[in-house]
């Protein structure tokens, strides 16, 4: 009986999931001709209008790539961010997570620490960098520090709205059935907040890069930071570029990831 | 069976066995920044074991508020409300509540949120599959198990929160207008299904409806609350015999007298509720 349903939906639902897929094409074929004009128009600049020495040239940036590509130079530097990055990414996370978790089930609490917090939060995390620094040397330790740090507010105050913005009808529906503060905690507070949570997570990523990078780039010998700040000692704007764009890469990458796990996570919305 | 111990109990309401729920002079005044609002006032009411009492009322005389108290969700300003005879002072386990509102558990499927309550009683994957198989059968959601809220209709949520109280078998069931937002024939499938439930398991039923036909097909007794701030105005004992067809039980000559108190008790509050 549902049949007629079916065959008199089923043309207009492909009619309009082609005509989204024909959009999505479309739209990625003028990405690739905005990236392709930018380069032309950098290419044709460079030796013409603006000296190479200050923006360098895409070619000359590719070279650069290639040759680091080869090398394992990039690589390896590269690695050590990620790994500075993700430790930082993870102790900040599961701390912003535990903190704002548990500050957020009393509202006593929260009001008492909420002005330090904020203030704390206030100040630049790069200004930090020199401190850490003194602390941990210039291994990787300071980098993941200041990662961690970046990280860990944000995923605190999120988390925090999140426990804060769950329905109470819920934690009450819970209660009713005779579930302990555990219960409640475990399978309405964690997964209510679970969106803020991401939002946080999200958000925080990028920032812990930012924190990694610009604690490399302060005192060390390894990492993008580092090949950012020599390259530029050395007047090799190529390098310079290189190293952004094997940085913005990573993180686009990540973020990427950090979608499509986001997608899997909330399937239920 | 268990009614024996209590024979010797005279209790004028209590022919029926021991007394489940106890009310006595319970008030319940709501302050709003100041602002007073009396919703429940002198309320006396036994509830006895194994009964399934009804509670109309206009909209804004404390019906909710009454299961509210009666869960222990919410406490009465002033009087008691016993259960089994100990004054209620929290979350009783052995009361089940199905609320108005939908608070079903978005991120979960049908199965997982009717699982809900089997996981707090720590039963084993295996019982507990078999249990929400047996019960989503009963409220007929096969084949939905496996979809999200989101996913279902209003009328479908509403069973799959009547499958989630029935699943862990409490002895006492709060109904807060569960069939409200239900089509008329839908209604009266499930109607028909609770009371099938109800005369196989000696549960202590309390159902709020603002529907009489409903109370009346339904319950052994009706409570009449009065407007704001809610009284009790009339207990109606129904004299339908029991099992009663729920098709069939509104064209019987008593049901209509049944219909004429229970409306000449209400009628008043509703025409001053219509007025203002």
């Amino acid at each position: 009986m549902s049949a007629p349903d079916i065959a008199g939906d089923a043309p207009d639902t492909t009619r309009q999931e082609k005509g989204a897929r024909a959009d999505a094409a479309l739209i990625w074929l003028y990405r690739l001709l905005l990236l392709l004009g930018v380069l032309a128009i950098w290419e044709a600049a460079a030796d013409r209008l603006i000296d190479p020495f200050w923006t360098s040239s895409p070619s000359a940036i590719a070279a650069t790539l290639a040759k680091w590509l080869t090398s394992g130079l990039l690589v390896q530097h590269l690695f050590v961010t990620f790994k500075e990055t993700l430790l930082g990414f993870f102790i900040g996370a599961v701390l912003g997570i535990a903190g704002g978790t548990l500050i957020g089930q009393s509202e006593i609490v929260r009001r008492t620490v909420d002005p330090f917090v904020t203030a704390l939060y206030g100040v630049p995390k790069i200004a930090l960098a020199p401190l850490f620094i003194m602390w941990f040397g210039i291994g990787m330790m300071p980098k993941v520090v200041l990662a961690g740090v970046s990280v860990f507010f944000l995923v605190f105050f999120n988390t925090l709205s999140g426990v804060r913005e769950v329905d109470g009808k819920l934690v009450e529906a819970l209660r009713i059935m005779g579930a302990s503060r555990w219960d409640i905690q475990r399978k309405v507070m964690f997964p209510a907040s679970l969106p803020w949570i991401f939002l946080g997570l999200k958000l925080g990523l990028p920032y812990g890069f930012v924190g990694a990078v610009a604690a490399e780039m302060m005192a060390s010998n390894q990492g993008i930071g580092f090949l950012t700040q020599s390259s530029a000692g050395q007047f090799d704007t190529a390098g310079v570029f290189s190293a952004l764009l094997a940085l913005m890469a990573v993180t686009s990458g990540l973020n990427e990831a950090l979608g499509h796990l986001e997608r899997w996570i909330f399937r239920w919305r | 069976m268990h009614a024996l111990k209590h024979v010797h109990d005279s209790r004028p309401q209590s022919d029926e066995g021991p007394v489940a729920i106890g009310l006595e002079r319970v008030c319940k005044i709501f302050d709003a920044q100041g602002i007073k609002a009396n919703v429940l006032d002198d309320v006396n009411l036994e509830v006895r074991q194994g009964e399934f009492l009804a509670i109309v009322g206009p909209s804004g005389s404390g019906k909710s508020t009454l299961l509210n108290m009666i869960a222990g969700i919410d406490p009465p300003t002033a009087g008691v409300i016993r259960y089994d005879g100990r004054p209620v002072s929290g979350v009783s386990p052995q009361t089940g509540y199905l609320t108005q509102h939908d608070s079903l558990l978005a991120w979960r499927t049908v199965a997982d949120n009717i699982a809900v309550p089997l996981e707090i009683r720590h039963m084993p994957r295996a019982a507990r599959d078999t249990q929400i198989q047996a019960i989503v059968q009963m409220v007929g959601l096969t084949g939905f198990e496996g979809h999200y809220p989101r996913q279902l209709s209003g009328g479908m949520r509403k069973r799959v929160m009547l499958a989630r109280t029935l699943v862990y078998n409490p002895e006492t069931i709060l109904m807060d207008e569960p069939f409200g937002p239900l089509d008329a024939q839908l209604k009266t499938v499930l109607q028909g299904e609770l009371l099938r439930l109800w005369s196989n398991s000696n549960k202590t039923i309390v159902f709020v409806t603002h529907d009489i036909v409903e109370a009346i097909t339904l319950a052994d007794r009706v409570v009449v609350l009065s407007s704001r701030p809610g009284r009790i105005k009339l207990v109606e004992e129904i004299a339908l015999k029991r099992p009663r067809d729920v098709h069939a039980v509104r064209f019987m000559p008593a049901f209509e007298d049944h219909y004429k108190h229970l409306w000449d008790a209400i009628e008043v509050d509703v025409h001053r509720e219509a007025q203002r």
